[in-house]
């Protein structure tokens, strides 16, 4: 009986020589990930411990993106406090300010986390890094505070689930389209506890930043991680960002799923996940009457340059309604700049859309784009939960960035089609 | 240990936005935090609710973002534990590492009401229901789960283990 890559990535960081999901096992870690609102718990804990050094000041990661640039008081006094334990951890990878980007799509930029490694981050998408064939996966504060202490952490080996996609994906649908329409299947438990491993020609072809878009969306699922065998397009996304040794897994041909599900891509369109839930997902020909106030393009779902590409393209020479705040955010410093040299800022702002900083603040109704009593967004984020932008009797549809567009400029839900 | 206290019953894929909103996030301070818990989902709870009360979810409770201020604000509230058909897993790691008792049972929702007292026996698995006597049983916890609610949560369990291997 072979393994999955999961399970040959929590096994190569034990002492064992075999591995069966529902084990539960010690592990190394090789990054862990904190934020300005996860990882203040998490150092009071280490603190409380006893804790004097992180275990490896190269492998802990901290990034104050939730509400930066600070928003009150209160977060300013949360971020300091972690500013200040980075400065005297000497934590190699510490963003603050300029240098803050939304931490999952930082991560995987700047080669921190690689192929074969096993990630932990006090943030629960932290499973986006499945794309490049890691083990990642979401835990809380006290997690964290462990695997600073000890540079280990218990887990329960997941099952996992595989999904083969096949058919050619039809102009406008992308990763973010096939997870919403997986989640919209399966719903938001239907992954509980397991591991989502993606397969199929379809996959074999997707480009990372759809990689990264549905690896993002697991957790949407219930799952512990979402995740990729590596390839030729892993390759050549990892090899010019990567600073150390990196390996590629594969599952056995006899690995043991608890279910199979075929997708064919070829008979998706853009997908809309209604509110209050991530598995609230229809086709977008079913949501065309859906007025809307804002239009939000970002986050870690869907803020990198592929899709602000796609998002420019239909915005190009159009302005988005008047009566719709449109708001951009570049997910990281890098893509900003790059957004700027293409050009892509510039037709952004003359559809008139907000450029924001790069910050999570919008996505999760921290500051920055929050939405009033009644008001609806149409979001390339990853969650549409009561509350979840502003107001609890506002609502979020979430969608991908080329929907979000077309959304912004008609005023109302809409498909690139329909322009 | 014995839990004794009224329910409050909430639905399912309660998430941890509507446990504690991101918008008081800006804050780890478990006072702070429980004075918001449950509010999205019912702003009336903390008022309503009195220490040792036991929440009651259905399926996937939990579900969405890792914050630990989740079962902090709930047991910052006083809420004696949480009974829910199913957790998200992160939530129930979290509950684990920080010490907030969570029990699964699929059959308890759908036998009791608003207010309805019930009492759980956590070494048991065993709950319940005063008024009736109903008895429902609660899944098995993992004997490691059960070393680390002993031991007080994660990070002692840790301090403790460290200690051991010093001596
Ligand atoms: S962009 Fe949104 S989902 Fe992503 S890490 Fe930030 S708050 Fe979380």
């Amino acid at each position: 009986m072979g393994n999955t890559i999961t399970e040959k990535i929590l096994m190569a960081h034990t002492d064992l020589k075999e591995i069966r999901a529902g084990q539960l096992i010690n592990a190394k870690v090789d990054i862990a990930l904190g934020n300005d609102i996860t990882a203040p718990i998490a150092i009071k804990e280490f603190q409380k411990a006893g804790g004097k050094k992180v275990f490896d000041k190269n492998k802990v990661v901290l990034v104050l993106d939730h509400f930066t640039p600070n928003k009150d008081i209160d977060s300013a006094q949360q971020c300091k406090f972690v500013h200040e334990f980075a400065m005297e951890q000497q934590v190699t990878h510490f963003y603050e300010g300029g240098q803050v980007g939304i931490e999952h799509a930082l991560l995987p930029e700047k080669g921190i986390v690689l192929p074969g490694d096993l990630v932990i981050g006090a943030d629960s998408h932290t499973c986006t890094y499945g794309a490049l064939g890691a083990f990642a996966t979401g835990v809380g504060s006290t997690d964290l505070a462990a695997v600073m202490l000890t540079g280990e952490l218990w887990f329960k080996v997941p099952q996992s689930m595989k999904f083969i996609i096949k058919g050619k994906m039809p102009k406008w649908v992308s990763g973010k389209d096939l997870i919403l329409n997986i989640i919209g299947r399966i719903g938001v438990d239907g992954a509980l506890y397991k591991a989502m491993e993606f397969a199929g020609e379809t996959i074999g072809k997707l480009p990372m930043a759809d990689r990264l878009s549905m690896a993002n969306m697991a957790i949407e699922a219930g799952a512990k991680n979402g995740i990729f065998a590596p390839d030729a397009i892993t390759k050549e996304y990892v090899e010019p960002r990567a600073k150390r040794p990196y390996k590629f897994y594969s599952s056995d041909a006899d690995a043991v799923y608890s279910d199979t599900i075929e997708i064919d891509a070829g008979k998706l369109e853009p997908q809309v996940a209604f509110p209050h839930l991530p598995s609230n997902v229809k086709g977008v020909s079913k949501a065309r009457n859906i007025k809307i106030d804002q239009a939000l393009i970002g986050s870690c779902t869907n803020g990198r340059i592929e899709d602000l590409r796609i998002a420019a393209a239909i915005l190009k020479k159009r302005k988005a309604a008047s009566t719709v705040r449109l708001i951009v955010v570049p997910a990281t410093p890098d893509i900003y700049k790059q957004a700027i040299k293409e050009g892509l800022i510039e037709i952004f702002m003359n559809a008139d859309a907000v450029i924001s900083p790069p910050s999570c603040g919008a996505c999760l109704g921290g500051h920055l784009g929050i939405l009033a009593e009644g008001e609806r967004a149409v979001a390339t984020t990853n969650r549409n939960f009561v509350g979840r932008m502003g107001h609890p009797q506002s609502e979020v549809y979430l969608a991908s960035p080329a929907v979000a567009a077309a959304s912004a400029i008609l005023g109302r839900i809409a498909s690139p089609e329909e322009l | 240990m014995i839990l004794k206290g009224k329910v409050w019953k909430f639905g399912d894929n309660i998430d941890t936005d509507a446990i504690i909103p991101a918008r008081y996030l800006t804050t780890s301070d478990p006072q702070e935090l429980a004075k918001h818990c449950m509010e999205d989902a019912d702003p009336a709870f903390i008022t309503k609710m009195k220490p040792g009360d036991i929440i009651v979810g259905g399926e996937n409770f939990g579900c969405g973002s890792s914050r630990e201020h989740a079962p902090i604000a709930i047991k910052a509230a006083g809420v004696s534990c949480v009974v829910a058909k199913s957790f998200a897993r992160i939530f129930y790691r979290n509950s684990f590492n920080m010490g907030l008792p969570i029990f699964e049972s699929r059959e308890l929702m759908g036998a009791i009401k608003d207010g309805d007292e019930i009492s759980l026996d956590s070494a048991k698995g065993i709950i319940t229901v005063t008024k009736g006597n109903k008895i429902f049983s609660s899944n098995s916890i993992p004997p490691f789960m059960e070393q680390l609610i002993s031991d007080g949560g994660l990070m002692k369990h840790i301090g403790k283990k460290r200690k051991e291997s010093r001596v």
